[in-house]
């Protein structure tokens, strides 16, 4: 690894970071219900969308709140599912692509409004322009928006003010948030040679005198929301890694500051909202530093490449090149598949089943602690149900009742706690036994990497990441079926009982602070709070990822 | 209920919204950047397309420079790889197999010289680019092959070495398809 390329990767994550604060505060802003500059410039385009759709601007419990979420994006997935289901006789169908099979149709439209974007089709050939365009691209924007709602709520409650309504803040993050961005951002991404048409695939003759058939489309204005709203569904079966949906060195930064912004921002809009600056940086800061270390191993990795390949005597400097492309690199792959799952977007610029057992290790381990960042909206949430973890522990060591943000954490947060700890390992421990044990057939890489593929394809899924190891034979019904429920249960559990945890403590009164309180701004509770991410997330998975990359590592060391 | 059709009502609404957004990216991409938005597509001087300057295509003639291994064949109506992990024994083979073409093709070059990208599989199969060093390697052959001195081709794989944006970003690359074309039109000469 050059220099050069150190220098890339810091000064990208400098950008990011520097967009961070102030990106937050605007979104604090948009989330603020009094009048403010804001509505002169979107009201234009909200207004109609709450008259058209009879939205209200109604003060919800947390109940109502919660039901308008969950039952809102079950429509949604219905919608999206028809379209799917007869996208073969319905217009903007150029390729004539045959409509989709149930059990496909199923998991794609789970899978794009849960911000999972797992992909059992291939983009080319699976999906005609209007399910790109009207199906797809729906779902990128809402779901998003549905969950940066349910974190804003969350936020809103433990602050002990009114929760707002769901479809004012979904439509506002929308309008205000993902829509201008996005507008801006694809019209720079076509100046970088994205392709924007509408026109079917191009037919060459190449220089040798063969034909190559290339598929394009409306690229761009799906690669801007696809980053920004950490979707990361590719237009493209290969994703970020095609030449068509990052061109260039400049195009892949775009996309990280893109990926990161939301999910680096949220701390600083909730420092604003609960009115405590510090403790949103200190949370800011324990991220930032788990997501650097992480980073530090994959790079590490990557760039001392395979020791069986560069045992041949090869030319090996350039590291690990199998599943990377040349404009990018070993070490902009590696920062690439950090990013892209600590923010659980799932956009890859290089295939993940190909990185390195340690590189492939951190790409899983983001998705499993699901902190580093995490996605927009749901990580945030998890954050925050980890730092109520870290006042808990706190608490139990020195023998008080622990309290956040002047709010005692009592039995009935803690069970709604323990339940939602308790529900991604089951939803990614018990269907990788139940896959490994009924369908190795669809396994593509024997031994340790094996149960690798099949435990990150759930682990994907439970976060709501949607990359894979794409070498699983993953289009089948079993496949379909079980990473929907998982995708499912994934999103919308934990949020409702985050929601009914908040819910529960803005019932409570204010406890006054004194010289007694656990102080929950400073160093020694980011340290707790790595602590507990560290203690709680990465024990529970440690056995199945020793079986599975650690194992894969220590059969490739020279 | 009430929530079914607000949803429903809304949903509506906003995927026209959504289509409008496209049409719209599709309406000042066409007319400011018509080449990009097509696909940067490449003509040859009869006007006949031949490829795009972003997508890899196959070279299988020794006179040309190669680009990456591909195992769609630089299909681009897809895209993919064969997802090999590192210690799949298919993928050592398939290198084994590579490195042993590369010995009895560039008999001049020591293996130590071939580079890892060369025989290695992109993650799309569409790679369009080369490192310089891969571009270096094939000169020897090339120079045989067609008798174009080895400076001039130096000089060739020099000036289409792309550097990093701003200097920055990215890697340096030699575009496989721009370099055959200056290359096939010294041949012309």
């Amino acid at each position: 690894m050059t220099m050069i390329s150190l220098a890339a990767i810091a000064v990208t994550l400098l950008i990011a970071l520097l967009l961070a604060r102030p990106a937050g505060l605007y979104i604090a802003q948009v989330f603020n219900y009094e009048r403010t500059g804001l509505d002169r410039w979107f009201g234009w385009l909200e207004k109609p969308i709450y008259a058209l759709g009879g939205i209200r601007k109604e003060d919800q419990s947390w109940k109502q709140y919660a039901m308008a979420l969950l039952l809102s994006n079950s429509v949604m997935i219905l919608l999206v599912y028809l379209i799917f289901r007869f996208q073969g006789m319905l217009p903007l169908n150029p390729g004539g692509i045959a409509s989709m099979e149930p059990t496909l149709a199923f998991n794609t439209a789970i899978s794009f409004m849960t911000n999972t974007n797992l992909q059992h089709y291939s983009g080319e050939s699976g999906l005609s322009y209007l399910s790109q365009m009207v199906g797809i691209i729906f779902m990128m924007f809402t779901a998003p928006a549905s969950a940066l709602a349910g974190a804003i709520a969350f936020i809103r409650a433990l602050s002990g003010k009114p929760l707002g309504n769901f479809f004012v803040d979904m439509i506002r993050c929308i309008t205000r948030i993902l829509l201008p961005v996005s507008f801006v951002l694809a019209v720079v991404f076509v100046a970088m040679g994205v392709p924007q048409t509408l026109e079917p695939a191009a037919v060459a003759r190449t220089m040798e005198g063969a034909v190559q058939e290339i598929a394009r489309g409306p690229v761009a204005s799906f690669l801007s929301i696809k980053e920004f709203g950490n979707n990361g569904g590719g237009f493209f079966g290969v994703n970020s890694a095609h030449p068509f949906e990052n061109p260039s060195g400049f195009s892949n930064f775009l996309q990280i500051v893109l990926m990161l912004l939301l999910p680096a921002s949220l701390p600083f809009t909730y420092g604003k909202m609960v009115g405590n600056k510090k403790q949103g940086r200190v949370l800011f800061v324990s991220m930032l530093m788990m997501f650097v270390v992480l980073l530090g191993v994959s790079l590490t990795s990557e760039n001392t490449g395979n020791p069986v390949i560069n045992a041949l005597g090869i030319q090996h400097a350039q590291g690990s090149m199998e599943g990377k492309e040349v404009r990018f690199g070993a070490a902009e792959s590696a920062l690439y598949s950090v990013v892209t799952t600590a923010t659980e977007t799932g956009s890859v610029n290089t295939m993940h089943d190909s990185l390195t057992p340690i590189g492939g290790l951190v790409a899983m381990g983001n998705m499993m602690l699901n902190t580093v960042f995490g996605g927009v909206g749901a990580g945030f949430i998890n954050v925050l149900m980890y730092a109520m973890i870290a006042v808990f522990l706190s608490g139990l060591m020195v023998g008080r009742t622990p309290e956040f943000l002047g709010k005692k954490i009592e039995g009935k947060e803690m069970k709604l706690i323990a339940v939602t700890l308790i529900i991604s390992p089951l939803l990614i421990l018990l269907p990788t036994a139940l896959a490994l044990y009924a369908h190795p057939d669809t396994i593509s890489n024997q031994g340790f990497h094996g149960l690798s593929q099949a435990l990150y394809e759930f682990t994907s899924s439970a976060a709501n990441n949607g990359s894979g190891f794409e070498g699983l034979g993953d289009a089948t019904p079993f496949w379909n079926i079980s990473t929907g429920i998982v995708m499912f249960i994934g999103r919308y559990f934990p949020v409702i009982t985050m929601l009914a945890a908040a819910g529960s403590l803005a019932a409570k009164k204010s406890v006054p602070e004194t010289a007694g309180t656990f102080r929950t701004d400073n160093i020694l509770f980011g340290a707790v709070f790595i602590g507990a991410v560290l203690i709680v997330g990465a024990l529970t998975f440690f056995p199945a990822v020793a079986l599975g990359p650690i194992a894969e590592y220590l059969t490739l060391k020279p | 209920m009430k929530t079914i059709t607000v949803t429903i009502r809304t949903s509506i609404f906003l995927m026209i919204i959504f289509l409008v957004y496209q049409l719209a990216v599709t309406g000042i991409a066409q007319v400011f950047m018509p080449h990009k938005a097509n696909g940067s597509l490449v003509y040859d001087g009869n006007n006949q397309l031949i490829g795009s300057e972003l997508i890899g295509q196959t070279f299988v003639s020794p006179r040309y420079f190669h680009g990456r291994v591909s195992s769609i064949e630089y299909n681009a109506a897809a895209s993919g790889t064969p997802n090999y992990a590192p210690s799949n024994p298919d993928l050592l083979e398939r290198i084994q197999a590579s490195v042993a073409e590369w010995k009895a093709a560039n008999p001049d070059v020591p293996v130590n010289k071939l580079p890892v990208d060369l025989i290695t599989n992109s993650g799309s199969g569409l790679d369009p680019d080369i490192s310089p060093a891969s571009a270096r390697a094939q000169i020897p052959r090339i120079s045989g092959l067609t008798g174009i001195p080895k400076e001039t081709l130096e000089k060739l794989v020099t000036e289409h070495t792309d550097g990093r944006d701003l200097g920055l970003f990215g890697e340096e690359r030699v575009n496989v398809l721009k370099l055959n074309m200056a290359l096939s039109e010294l041949l012309a000469k």
